[in-house]
């Protein structure tokens, strides 16, 4: 539970943003905000968590999230260890809960987790001691990138609350939407999300957000532009008919963003498809915080793994 | 086998509306005498009932008991003390083993082991399709022979709509009832759970409703065109209900089960990714619960059954999107029924045990679901007000995949009695 005197988090685990309150989010982002200070310097490493160790156990193929979390680890003093689902004993058969069980008996601190199915981490959350970070689980939750997202926002405009944001591309499948819808209207932004109806889940308008099917109406008075990658493999599963006609109706370009205001932001978790779902010119252009967000990323983390040391230090 | 006589239990008896206390007198495996104050004959064992409702025995029309094949999930032994445990004197198999129950020697083994094991009465289900595959008819006049009493595909839709045709007709001929397990495959896609809220909160592939009533449409549109009695498996929706009830009105011989999980349980239970609360078809929401309660209050549902599917707890232990569906059912059935419909005032007593054994009795043409003189004593002692945690630890059944470990429940089995033999009792007679 959040504790807003506390400077730490009093749980155990990250494992979503849907149970994060307001004053937790705010904690880690004003946290984050230190850290990145720490950033800028010439010898960019403190001994916050010397003599800890950090498990980054990725799944999924990963570069940005896994790299981030070893660079905040790393920067915080922390020993990182990588593990990768090819390199895993997974595929020799051992069940998730067997390998957390032998993680656990080699007393880690953390374990930072990115799995393709929903729930993974909260499995791992429940059966071990360490602290479990979620690093994505399938189309559930990111929590770390809705973080550094909203940081990233916080830091360009000052604020969270009252903004205009619009998530566009497949909702269904993106942990990265459902992250960022759960945080950014728990601090007070209007969240819309477009796409065509077969990336739009039921009932999405239960977690407080509207939906629009055009794109150019639905960015036009949005203060943030978030865009999600397309996964090809979707148009097999007649989601859409082709990567063409998405492109045609659902691509950031440089004409549909000149009657957007000068002010409004472009942001994209990465990895993007150009020309896809952004155009490259959208992509590198003045309103894009892309690379921000992963600059951001590393600060964002480092104030998590910080943050939920907690009680660890005092006890 | 020396005479019973059940003394002063509370008889009910669906069949002719019976409620009241009476003495039963059991010699054999049949009922001999009912009556108030019956004298105990020489040489009778005399058991104390009052306080203590006695049923026809339980008919479960759905278990798996997963022998021949996956004898690490359950056994026929393991599955029938279950049984017994949970007041069922009779519990119909689906034919999903391996190798699948689709001929006559695999319907005797089957039927050959429960002899032996002399207890709950085990009635085989034989395969619509060869080996469940839904191209080619299982040779039903064999499994007829053998001692199948409906066919089914469970687990499995027939997707071929003329193949279903022709089973239902086939069928007819031996007056076989067939099981319909609803679901299009298409729009089930790789589903995990209910389409709907919770799926778009968690993350996880849905099943629509209009997966399962798509299929209820269909079953529903060919009993009309063969005039052949098709019984809807385990119905989850709404949607299904109100189907059913219209071809009910219409008076086709449309019959439907529910399962206590679907009456207790919503998607909800899925927020915690407990791979027990993984089932097919899916927990569905609180409006589909209240349909199905409606359901049973009206007759559009026939049957209480519990879709008893044992897992090992390794393949339980897995993510939730690849640990298999199912859960346990048969020693959790009554309590949770009762607790759920009975002490909460939404069926009485008759209405529940008619659901739980005559109208099984009825769908599968079984001699049974009634206590009357000269019918195999078959019975069920139920101590209503008997309250209890349920604890997994203490199942007979091999498996332990039940979300239900924990739940407090009121109204238990405390006595089974099969053909005369008392195979489970919790009741120390003094």
């Amino acid at each position: 539970m959040a504790d807003s005197r506390s400077d730490k988090l009093l749980r155990k685990d990250l494992l979503g943003i849907e149970d994060l309150s307001k004053e937790e989010i705010d904690l880690i982002l004003n946290t984050a905000d230190a850290f990145k200070e720490v950033l800028t310097r010439d010898i960019k490493k403190v001994p916050t968590l010397r003599g800890r160790t950090v498990v980054n156990l990725f799944l999924e193929p990963s570069t940005r999230t896994r790299m981030s979390f070893e660079i905040a680890g790393k920067r915080l003093s922390a020993d990182t260890i990588n593990i990768s689902a090819q390199a895993s004993s997974l595929v020799k058969g051992e069940s998730l809960l067997d390998m957390a069980k032998n993680l656990e008996a080699m007393n880690p601190d953390f374990i930072v987790i990115r799995h393709p199915v929903p729930g993974a981490p909260h499995m791992l959350a429940r059966m071990c001691r360490f602290s479990v970070i979620n690093a994505g689980d399938g189309a559930h939750e990111h929590p770390t990138q809705a973080l550094l997202d909203m940081f990233t926002i916080r830091e360009k405009k000052g604020q969270l609350s009252g903004l205009k944001i619009a998530i566009v591309g497949d909702i269904t499948h993106s942990r990265v939407a459902r992250s960022n819808i759960y945080g950014l209207t728990r601090m007070g932004a209007h969240v819309r999300v477009i796409g065509p109806p077969t990336f739009i889940p039921p009932y999405i308008e239960d977690l407080g957000v509207d939906v629009k099917f055009d794109l150019q109406e639905g960015i036009k008075d949005r203060d943030i532009i978030m865009m999600l990658r397309i996964q090809k493999e979707r148009e097999r599963r007649n989601l859409f008919p082709s990567i063409r006609e998405y492109a045609s109706l659902f691509c950031l370009t440089k004409e549909r963003l000149s009657r957007v205001s000068e002010e409004c932001l472009i942001m994209h978790p990465g990895p993007i498809n150009r020309g896809v779902e952004i155009e490259p010119e959208v992509a590198d252009g003045k309103h894009s915080v892309i690379l921000d967000q992963v600059t951001n990323g590393i600060a964002v983390r480092m104030a998590l793994l910080y943050l939920l040391l907690g009680d660890k230090n005092e006890a | 086998m020396k005479r019973k006589l059940f003394k002063g239990g509370r008889l009910i008896n669906f069949a002719n509306g019976e409620d009241a206390s009476y003495d039963i007198l059991i010699a054999g495996e049949k009922i001999d005498r009912i009556g108030r104050d019956i004298p105990a004959p020489k040489d009778t064992e005399i058991l104390d009932c009052r306080g203590y409702i006695i049923a026809p025995g339980l008919i479960d029309m759905h278990t798996h008991l997963r022998e021949p094949g996956r004898e690490d999930k359950e056994t026929i032994d393991t599955g029938i003390a279950a049984a017994a445990a949970g007041g069922f004197t009779s519990i119909a198999c689906m034919p999903n083993t391996s190798p699948v129950n689709d001929t006559a020697s695999v319907t005797e083994y089957i039927l050959g082991r429960a002899r032996e094991i002399d207890s709950v009465q085990v009635l085989p289900i034989g395969s619509i399709t060869k080996g469940l595959k839904g191209d080619a008819l299982s040779e039903i006049g064999e499994l007829r022979r053998a001692g199948v009493v409906a066919l089914s595909d469970d687990g499995q839709p027939v997707r071929n709509t003329d193949l279903m045709r022709r089973a239902l007709e086939y069928a007819g001929m031996f007056d076989l009832p067939v099981i319909s397990h609803c679901e299009d495959l298409d729009l089930a896609g790789d589903g995990v759970m209910n389409e709907g809220r919770m799926s778009t909160r968690l993350g996880l592939p849905g099943i629509p409703s209009a997966a399962e009533e798509v299929m209820v449409a269909r079953e529903i549109c060919l009993s009309r065109l063969t005039r052949r009695p098709i019984h809807i498996a385990h119905v989850s929706t709404s949607g299904s209900v109100r189907l059913i009830r219209r071809a009910k009105e219409e008076g086709l011989p449309i019959t439907a089960e529910v399962t206590p999980h679907h009456l207790c349980l919503t998607e909800e239970a899925v927020a915690g990714f407990d791979p027990n609360t993984k089932v097919n078809p899916p927990l569905r929401t609180k409006e589909d619960q209240e349909a199905l309660i409606k359901g049973l209050q009206d007759g559009t549902i026939d049957v209480i059954a519990s879709d008893h599917a044992p897992h090992t707890l390794a393949e339980k232990e897995k993510e939730f999107t690849y640990a298999p569906f199912g859960m346990i059912g048969l020693e959790t059935a009554l309590p949770l029924i009762l607790t759920r419909l009975f002490h909460q005032k939404f069926l009485d007593l008759s209405q529940i045990i008619q659901k739980m054994s005559l109208n099984p009795a009825r769908i599968l043409k079984l001699d049974r679901g009634v206590i009357a003189i000269n019918k195999i004593a078959d019975l069920t002692l139920i101590d209503i007000e008997k309250e209890r945690v349920i604890d997994v630890g203490l199942f007979k059944s091999k498996a332990r995949n039940s979300p239900f470990h924990g739940w407090q429940v009121k109204g238990y089995p405390v006595m089974t009695i099969c053909r005369g033999k008392i195979v489970h009792t919790a009741i120390s007679q003094k």
